[in-house]
């Protein structure tokens, strides 16, 4: 199936505005006639929401947990980037997008990533008109700071919290509208189906969190904002709660699946303690900004620190080495995450990492705290400080934080043309749920900044075109399709009830987990791979026969939620591996140990990999198909990614 | 491992809002002590499962002390007994073996319970619902920087805005006033100069949102100052008083309906 | 309902009644501690009587007074009314509770504050009705020499018994005869159970202002950076030290000494 990404033809700064105006129009007065379901609250899906019903539709939004504001994007830290050039450092729409398709490793969009660029502008001016309290500087005006991969600071923030305020903006416009009546808010609800009629989504099967109730929910379009997957790998920075459910049902109801082997691996987390641990906490990148990472020069000093003999102040500057700074003098410590990440690995690899377990580097302050004092290092980062302080019982004002990479983000998702809508009509696809701006890597920032993109500046423009298209006939409840798809769900939960073996499943996550991080996750070889692939197809089988799953469906039980996650985990972990076994490439968060230069850094190649690798479910136990959307560049030469 | 602790658990079990519930004791053995307060109930819960018991239930999901969503009175105190910190970002470095815990929900009729120690705090939605926002559309706004506004302002604003609507606030008071958490909300909009075109109609709006919940009236005892896990000061509920008793008393417009009217 | 009465008929409304009656009560009990000072005075009762007469017969005192009565019972009235809805937000209680970090006094406001309402029956049961309603008080007569200052006191029974005060002057004599509250009290303070009584009940004073003067100023808003700290020193050294020991003193001193 060839794959039409929509990509208006034109000069980079005009393809949005041109596609704007060639976009149909739904009339004011007809726009009441529509019903939009959202799925998930987070930034994309809350700015969705509140904008779509701003401009009249109604709107039906759902989220798992106990209220919107709870979404996962409230725990990003660092900030929001945006081409403002407030700064007179030589920012521009264009350097952004630079920067970010270059950060990506020519592996995104150029239209998609230009308009990225050009609305993030627009973000931030909507941000503070809500209310958002950004820093600022003492005469009043917006404060920015720098993040990785880029050498201006362009990025807003709001101290260590820049997810949740913005996201508290996003929910107190949802909120109006749910005072308004024009959205219907469902929250402890969770999608388990889309219902497709005619090849066209038209509505959603979930379940009531509370009583287990399975509903029908109709719509003239679902809007899928439900983010990433990185809970995939069992530890990430993914809250407990994140999941693939509603992209992979839709994705097993015919919507594609794009780059699903693109994960980002943060540099900057806190090391896994024991086997108990839950999930692993970042430690914003924007540390990077002041705080030096290095690891001992040698084994022997590496030795005598994870025996604890010395301490790390201990340890003289000449045997230190600061790797970052040492191989990349330009960007320093703030060059693009994979590269930090990687970095850190062959540090341990190389019998150097520190800690207890020796899975670990230092970041280290003591030099911003000479340089800065501490009360101002604590302004900027106190609470960052505190966090690792609870985890951990160190004091990083004393000594360097142990840090070590944790899946973070995930590039890959559903794909979605220009207009954010899947391969399915009616089905469309926000944030990080969708694969489109990031390429295959993402940015520090930039998260934050796509989700409010897609939610308050591209979907309420490409949805009316759709929308116009259709016209605004009511759906029909009764159409066989919702009574077929409701009971496809209900044999499901069904079927994980009655799963009565030996084995939690949270241990079948933990062992996926394993297995993912271990073959998928920052460096992949072929062989690895191929071994990933059987050990995970025996999970899943093992799964479906040994789990256990307690308790019933008409109640509360989170057993039963999480096992219906899991199964989904357990067939996308698959996939993934079969992207990243199809992709004989390195690029970006995506390592082949056979694919790299002689420095050690990511090895593309332009010419057999520069697509898109979109995968087409074709049935249980069915091998997926591969779909190529062909990667053009008209106006940015590809090179090998350089931050030295 | 050396160090680790076992630990007698007493918890609140209650099927669902209808039925009435009583306190279970447990056993929480082998528990390292770096493990988190919600790692410990995950371990109780994996032998439970495996027991063929149902699992104690409750609500949790970003474990990093932002989303709000963990609760938990712990030994007569909400998120436990360290300052300034959530119950997902509690260790077990913070108990000794050998040691009884008391797991509660939070206890308030406007949180009613909907499983073990799981709550519905959906009033907070709700009072938020009833005008917590700036009644702006997306898009129309003026340059972000266009708006001066001073860095002290800025930061006390966002001092405030740090409330991540947990409701220990109301599982501390005595009450169950939800009077920190309203206020908290009020004063960041009363503080920024977006906020101040809705200012008296929004306090009075919020503040009648929130008696019709069922909240009880604050009595300033500051015990949800000491446990607010961000630290939200007494501050903005005296910033609220005078800006509640300001819009009522004296100024002559009248509430407006927040969503801004019809479509 | 009309705007007025919804603000008042609101959580917020009904602190604000409390506030602003706890804050009136705040102010008599500086004018009567200052009045009681007159007991302190060697004068046979002189001041005292004159004092506590003029302030039953000067008509806006009275109607001041009238105020302070209506004060205390809406005070009192708020409190049952904010302290049964306050119950009613927690219907079920919490199994465990340890030492709660915010101040006894806060939290035991209600306690507080029936302990002074039972006290305030016995107090003006016991002087004010007597006083004012019964013929057990009974008179004096103060003979004062305006030249040399001497004074000569006796007891007087009026012949008419609506009778209540006179000041006359003969040959610079100023004769006053008035209700002789002065005994009253000292016999009152003559027992020890009267004694104790009054003591506790000005420690629960000086807990329910400990609290209960800065908290006014909280739910008013009334808060400031600079003028907070000031409102604290003032509920502490005066209103929850100074105050409750000058009261305290009273049948104390005269328990002991007189």
């Amino acid at each position: 199936m060839s794959l039409e990404a929509k990509i208006p033809p034109g000069p980079l700064a005009e393809k949005w505005s041109k596609h704007k105006f060639n976009l149909k129009l739904v009339n004011p007065a007809n726009k009441r006639k529509y019903d939009v379901i959202v799925v998930g609250t987070g930034l994309a899906g809350a700015s969705a929401a509140a904008s779509l019903a701003e401009l009249g539709y109604n709107v039906k939004a759902f989220c798992f947990q106990d209220s919107p504001r709870r979404a996962h994007s409230i725990a990003a830290q660092g900030g929001i980037n945006a081409a403002k050039n407030y700064q007179n450092d030589g920012d521009s729409v264009y350097r952004l997008f630079y920067d970010t398709i270059k950060g990506g490793d020519y592996r995104a969009r150029e239209g998609n990533v230009y308009r990225l660029a050009e609305v993030s502008v627009n973000i931030i001016d909507q941000c503070v008109a809500q209310g958002v309290p950004f820093a600022r500087e003492y005469g009043g005006l917006l404060d920015n700071r720098s993040f990785g991969g880029s050498q201006v600071s362009r990025t807003f923030y709001a101290r260590g919290q820049t997810g949740q305020q913005l996201l508290l903006g996003a929910y107190s416009a949802l909120n109006r509208q749910i005072h308004k009546g024009k959205v219907k808010m469902y929250t402890r609800t969770e999608m388990l189906d889309v219902v497709t009629v005619d090849g066209h989504a038209k509505g959603i099967i979930t379940r009531n969190l509370t009583n287990g109730q399975i509903d029908t929910h109709t719509g003239h379009a679902v809007l899928l904002c439900t983010g990433g997957y990185g809970n995939v790998f069992y530890l990430s920075t993914n809250a407990i709660g994140s999941n693939v459910t509603a992209a992979w049902r839709a994705h097993k109801r015919g919507a594609f699946f794009a780059n699903p082997c693109y994960t980002q691996i943060h540099p900057t987390c806190i090391p896994v303690t024991g086997d108990h641990q839950s999930k692993l906490t970042l430690m914003s990148e924007s540390l990077r900004n002041d705080g030096r990472v290095w690891a001992p020069k040698t084994v022997e000093v590496a030795e005598k620190l994870r025996k604890k003999e010395i301490t790390a102040a201990q340890v003289k500057e000449d045997d230190r080495d600061y790797f970052l700074e040492r191989k990349y003098p330009s960007f320093g410590n703030l060059v693009p995450r994979d590269v930090a990440s990687r970095n850190a690995k062959e540090m341990v690899d190389d019998g150097r990492g520190v800690g207890g377990s020796g899975f670990a580097v230092f970041l280290d302050f003591a030099d911003a705290i000479n340089r800065l004092g501490q009360e101002a290092v604590a302004a900027k980062y106190g609470n960052l400080f505190d966090m690792y302080y609870q985890i951990t019982d160190e004091d990083p004002y004393k000594q360097p934080m142990r840090i070590y990479p944790a899946v973070h983000y995930t590039m890959g998702g559903l794909w979605v043309d220009y207009n954010l809508s899947t391969n399915v009509p009616g089905l469309y696809a926000l944030g990080e749920c969708n694969f489109s701006d990031h390429g295959a890597n993402r940015l520090g920032a930039s998260a934050l900044m796509q989700g409010l993109a897609d939610g308050y500046f591209v979907i309420p423009y490409t949805l009316g075109d759709y929308l116009a298209t259709i016209g605004p006939k009511p759906v029909d409840a009764g159409h066989p399709a919702f009574a077929k798809t409701k009971q496809d769900v209900v044999d499901r939960i069904n079927s994980l009830l009655a799963l009565n073996g030996t084995k939690t499943v949270n241990e079948y996550h933990r062992d996926l987990g394993h297995i993912m991080w271990e073959y998928c996750g920052m460096a992949r070889t072929e062989e690895g791979l191929t071994k990933a692939k059987g050990l995970i197809q025996a999970l899943r089988a093992d799964f479906w026969k040994n789990a256990k799953v307690v308790g019933a469906n008409d109640e509360v039980n989170a057993a039963l939620e999480k096992a219906g996650r899991v199964a989904d985990f357990l067939e996308l972990g698959e996939l993934m591996v079969d992207d990243a076994q199809m992709r004989k490439e390195s690029c970006g968060g995506h390592f082949r140990l056979e694919s790299q230069t002689e420095e050690g850094e990511a090895l593309r190649d332009d010419d057999n990999f520069a697509f898109v690798g979109a995968w087409e479910y074709k049935g249980d136990n069915q091998p997926e198909v591969l779909n190529k959307e062909t990667l053009d560049f008209e106006f940015v030469h590809l090179t090998q990614r350089s931050y030295k | 491992m050396s160090g680790n602790m076992n630990l007698t658990l007493k918890v609140w079990r209650q099927k669902d809002a209808k039925s009435t519930g009583k306190m279970v004791t447990y056993k929480a053995e082998n528990i390292s002590p770096d493990m988190s307060f919600l790692e410990m109930l995950d371990v109780v819960n994996e032998s439970l499962i495996l027991k063929n018991d149902e699992p104690i239930h409750f609500d949790h999901d970003c474990r990093e002390g932002i989303c709000g969503m963990c609760s938990l009175y712990i030994n007569g105190r909400p998120h436990g007994p360290k300052r300034a910190i959530t119950t997902c970002q509690l260790h077990m470095r913070s108990f000794h073996d050998g040691e009884t815990i008391t797991i509660e929900p939070w206890r308030a009729a406007a949180f009613p319970v909907i499983k073990d120690l799981a709550v519905d705090r959906s009033a907070f939605d709700r009072i938020q619902q009833a005008g917590g926002y700036v009644s702006v559309n997306t898009g129309g706004v003026p340059d972000a920087n266009e708006l001066l506004i001073p860095k002290v302002i800025a930061d006390e604003a966002f001092n405030s805005a740090t409330c991540i609507g947990c409701g220990a606030c109301v599982a501390a008071c005595k009450n169950a006033s939800a009077m920190l958490f309203v206020s908290a909300k009020v004063s960041q909009m009363a503080l920024l100069p977006q906020g101040q075109p809705e200012r008296w109609s929004r306090v009075q709006s919020m503040v009648a949102q929130m008696d019709e919940e069922g909240f009880g009236s604050c009595t300033n005892t500051g015990a949800c100052e000491a446990e607010c896990p961000k630290e939200i000061t007494l501050t903005n509920i005296s910033r609220m008083n005078n800006d509640y008793f300001s819009a009522k008393l004296f100024r002559e417009e009248k509430v407006h309906d927040h969503s801004g009217g019809g479509e | 309902m009309s705007e007025i009465k919804q603000t008042f008929n609101s959580s917020l409304g009904k602190k604000l009644i409390m506030a602003l009656t706890g804050l009136f009560l705040c102010t008599f009990i500086i004018v009567h501690l200052g009045g009681n000072l007159f007991l302190f005075k060697n004068d046979q009762g002189y001041g005292f009587n004159v004092y506590a007469n003029f302030l039953t017969h000067f008509p806006p005192i009275e109607v001041v007074a009238y105020l302070l009565y209506l004060a205390i019972l809406v005070h009192a009235l708020y409190a049952l009314i904010l302290t049964i809805n306050n119950r009613k937000s927690r219907p079920v209680a919490y199994a465990a509770q340890t030492k709660s970090p915010a101040s006894w006094s806060s939290k035991n406001m209600g306690l507080l504050g029936s302990i002074l309402f039972l006290f305030l029956v016995i107090h003006m049961g016991d002087f004010w009705y007597k006083y004012k309603f019964t013929d057990t008080v009974g008179f004096k007569e103060y003979r004062t020499n305006v030249l040399t200052n001497e004074r000569i006191v006796n007891d007087f029974k009026p012949a008419d018994p609506t009778f209540e005060h006179s000041s006359t002057t003969e040959n610079d004599v100023e004769i006053v005869r008035v209700k002789d509250l002065h005994t009253k009290v000292a016999s009152s303070f003559s027992q020890l159970w009267y004694v104790i009584v009054y003591v506790i009940a000005m420690g629960a004073l000086s807990f329910h202002l400990l609290h209960g003067f800065q908290s006014a100023f909280q739910t008013l808003g009334w808060t400031h950076r600079k003028y907070t700290p000031i409102v604290k020193f003032i509920g502490k050294w005066f209103f929850a030290i100074i105050i409750p020991l000058g009261f305290a003193l009273m049948p104390i001193v005269y328990y002991f000494f007189k």
